[in-house]
């Protein structure tokens, strides 16, 4: 009780804070400086986040609760889970109550007839995989962040990963979610039945970027460990004999599991910092996994080769055991740390284009970064067109931020012009939610803006995200900077 | 009838109740079309087919049986239901799987983008035409199912899938269905009339001898699935062994999955106050007027 007094004394004209701490507990309620300073940020550019008094319920009850109060003092909510997104979703605006899921973790019940687990969204991704190890399944949406982000983030920015390409994204994972709606409501979208009555709630909440309300459970599809696996790595002495290739392998007929590219800067990052074994006089490199039945595997595998060195693959290795796989894919999943060694700083790109503008969308982001005295490495989804551009910088250094954001924008203009999108996986957040309006009309906005408001219309959940000013029910401009009277 | 999409925007216009029919397969679900509203016609036909990017661009009124034969010319399909006449709008309006769910996903996965008109008839798009995208809201899975009460479909871009190399149906008789498809690999369905368990593999020709070894008891390969039952009903994959005959009358449930193809009707689904609410305020939001489709509703579905 001597702590909670003393906390509260800190901001002794907010009420909200103190009817929070009433509720949940003063060690359920972050209002401190740096708690409130490491909600304020992700793992995206963005750094103008302000976070208000930090929840963290332990069950949906307190969720809820959370949310009433914030309502009932006109504040805005902001869910958060690992802060591993890459688009500032969970970046505060507005001081609001920030509601991290983080200590919901619990896995709550597995039915493998049901092929559904039911859990908490603060579990982390890859655990939820380790649980499952030994009864042979997994959760296929594997992120790179899946070593820390939460199963809750994946569900709010319907993440992808390397192997969606053949078992899709999260919204395929995902058969049901409990949500706690901006009114405070609880309910139930989707269900295990696989008839539910009424729209998809469920498939428009998953991807809603927290904009929609919070999920306090998620009942995942769970699917069965491949018997057999293959994975190839296909060296090549050219870009774009690499990008045909990938058109060459889905032409075929295969969808494998993964189909990944990577170019020869971020090779030689990651065969420093990693020591994969990958060929450092490469061009390109296509990672590339075959999964399922032993014999369509050994089939597909063998086809893919032909096809890689149809296309001018100077070399193609399998890994010979699970060993080597694990050292290829480390590779691959750890690229993103490697290139420190680079430049300290990073702003990593996401578009997707058709697989048939690979190429061309790839040259123009060369010349782009070129052009703006930028490094720029690429390591990618190949297999789905999901374009992962990694502008290396120092951010210390004079001139350097308007440098980046202009070969960014570039980089998206290039992409929607050769038919593409601007978010295959990382979601819009606020980094994007400004050139949502290259890609929509007005009146596909407004489509958006009214899915918003049917499930929020005070516009309580997430503000300033997603959504471009010109279709927010959101005041974007007030939201940049922190109200008077509201947060010292 | 309309061969583009300007037409069917016309068609629809911005008011005055309007319904949009496809092969009328489903004409019943959710509940009968207001008899004032204006009848229209999606356009008709392919508009793109690109194989190597497993997509497909299509007029929603095409019947989904012609957009098949187009794609198996280039090895592939999707995994609309295909019924005699039936529309790839009428289908994803629907939102019914089919008997292949197990192995091929769910119908609701297969839209990528959707080009509809509006309750304002204004013409929409959303989602987008690569195979991975999540830029801004779903909204394509809230109109997988939504009986065309938030919008009309006219022209959608659907994700293919390759059609495997080889695939047969197997009958037998096992005490314990679950286990037909705990242990195969390629099953695409396995369904069970509480007697008799059909399962169909796919996949690579060895992998399927595979599979069929390792059935447990003796199956014999036949041409295809039971004729199933009318109804559909709704369950927990997990109890479905335990599922009471009495009330269904004759059944072919889809093991691993949780549909029971039943020949009573199935009861009301009781649907929750909020969540009930929550619908009709998307629906307010979208047409406010009940313009597009009045009378269907998707919690009656």
């Amino acid at each position: 009780m001597r702590l909670r007094r003393r906390q509260a004394a800190v901001v002794p004209d907010d009420p909200c804070t103190a009817a929070l701490v009433d509720a949940l507990g003063v060690h359920k309620v972050k209002v401190d400086g740096a708690s409130r300073y490491l909600a304020a940020r992700d793992a995206s550019v963005y750094r103008d986040g302000a976070a208000g008094p930090v929840c963290y319920p332990e069950t949906a009850d307190e969720v809820a609760a959370c949310v009433r109060i914030a309502a009932r003092h006109d504040r805005a909510v902001v869910p958060r889970g690992a802060g591993t997104g890459l688009a500032g979703g969970t970046v505060p605006l507005g001081t609001p109550v920030v509601i991290a899921t983080t200590r919901m973790n619990r896995i709550l019940d597995v039915n493998l007839d049901n092929r559904v687990v039911w859990v908490e969204p603060g579990v982390i991704n890859l655990d939820l995989t380790r649980h499952l190890l030994p009864m042979g399944f997994h959760f296929a949406p594997d992120p790179s962040s899946q070593q820390v982000c939460t199963i809750g983030g994946n569900v709010a920015n319907n993440s992808g990963g390397p192997h969606c390409l053949a078992y899709g994204v999260t919204s395929a994972h995902v058969v049901a979610v409990d949500v706690v709606l901006p009114s405070g409501e609880q309910v139930r979208l989707g269900g295990v039945e696989p008839h539910q009555p009424g729209y998809d709630l469920r498939g428009a909440f998953v991807g809603s970027e927290g904009l929609l309300g919070i999920a306090t459970r998620v009942a995942v599809r769970i699917t069965p460990n491949p018997p057999a696996v293959a994975t190839l790595l296909l060296s090549f002495d050219d870009v774009e004999k690499a990008a045909t290739a990938v058109g060459a392998i889905i032409a075929a007929g295969m969808v494998p599991a993964a189909l990944e590219m990577m170019d020869s800067r971020i090779i030689a990052a990651v065969e420093h910092h990693v020591h994969a074994g990958y060929p450092l006089d490469a061009a390109a490199v296509l990672l590339v996994e075959v999964d399922g039945p032993a014999a369509g595997v050994a089939a597909d595998a063998a086809r893919v080769g032909e096809i890689g060195r149809a296309h001018g693959a100077t070399e193609v290795r399998e890994a010979v055991d699970e060993h080597e796989r694990a050292l290829l894919w480390k590779g691959r999943k750890g690229a993103f740390g490697a290139i420190a060694v680079i430049k300290p700083d990073y702003y990593l790109h996401d578009t997707v284009v058709p697989r048939r503008a690979l190429v061309e969308v790839l040259t123009a982001i060369y010349e782009i970064a070129a052009r703006h005295d930028l490094i720029v490495l690429n390591v990618f989804h190949a297999g789905d067109g999901n374009l992962h551009p990694l502008l290396v910088f120092d951010g210390r250094e004079p001139g350097t931020m308007p440098r980046v954001h202009a070969a960014g924008r570039e980089i998206i203009e290039a992409s929607l012009a050769a038919g593409g999108v601007l978010s295959g996986e990382h979601g819009i957040g606020v980094e994007k939610r400004d050139f949502m309006n290259l890609q929509f009309s007005d009146d596909d906005l407004d489509a958006q803006a009214r899915l918003k408001a049917a499930f929020d219309p005070h516009c309580r959940a997430n503000p300033g995200k997603v959504i471009p000013a010109s279709h927010s029910c959101a005041d974007i401009q007030a939201l940049q900077r922190v109200p008077d009277g509201v947060w010292g | 009838m309309n061969d583009d999409l300007a037409g069917f925007v016309a068609d629809v216009g911005p008011s005055g109740p309007v319904c949009v029919r496809g092969g009328g397969t489903q004409w019943h679900v959710g509940g009968a079309v207001a008899s004032a509203a204006t009848t229209v016609w999606a356009p008709i036909g392919v508009v793109e087919y690109e194989p190597e990017e497993m997509t497909v661009i299509v007029g929603a009124g095409t019947p989904v049986a012609d957009l098949h034969v187009q794609l198996a010319l280039a090895g592939q399909r999707t995994n609309l239901v295909e019924s005699p006449g039936s529309s790839v709008g009428g289908a994803l309006v629907v939102g019914r799987d089919g008997v292949h769910t197990l192995g091929r996903g769910r119908a609701r996965d297969a839209l990528l983008q959707a080009r509809y008109v509006s309750a304002e008839g204004a013409l929409v798009t959303a989602g987008g035409p690569t195979v991975k995208n999540v830029t801004g809201f779903d909204l394509c899975r809230l109109l997988v199912g939504s009986l065309g009460t938030l919008g009309l479909l006219g022209e959608v871009i659907l994700r293919t899938q390759p059609i495997p190399a080889a695939a047969r149906w197997l009958q037998g008789e096992v005490d314990d269905p679950r286990v037909v498809a705990r242990t195969t690999r390629t099953a695409s369905a396995v369904l069970w009339d509480g007697t008799t368990t059909w399962v169909h593999l796919e996949g690579h020709g060895t992998d399927l001898d595979t599979d069929a070894a390792a059935l447990p008891g003796a199956f014999v390969e036949v041409d295809g699935p039971p004729t199933l039952p009318t109804h559909a009903w709704s369950m927990a994959p997990a109890e479905l062994v335990d599922l009471d005959p009495s009330a269904t009358g004759p059944f072919v449930a889809e093991i691993g999955v949780g549909t029971v193809h039943a020949t009573a009707p199935c009861p009301p689904v009781a649907v929750p106050d909020a969540l009930r609410r929550l619908n009709q305020s998307v629906r307010d939001r979208f047409d406010p007027d009940r313009r597009l489709n009045p009378g269907r509703d998707p919690l009656a579905a």
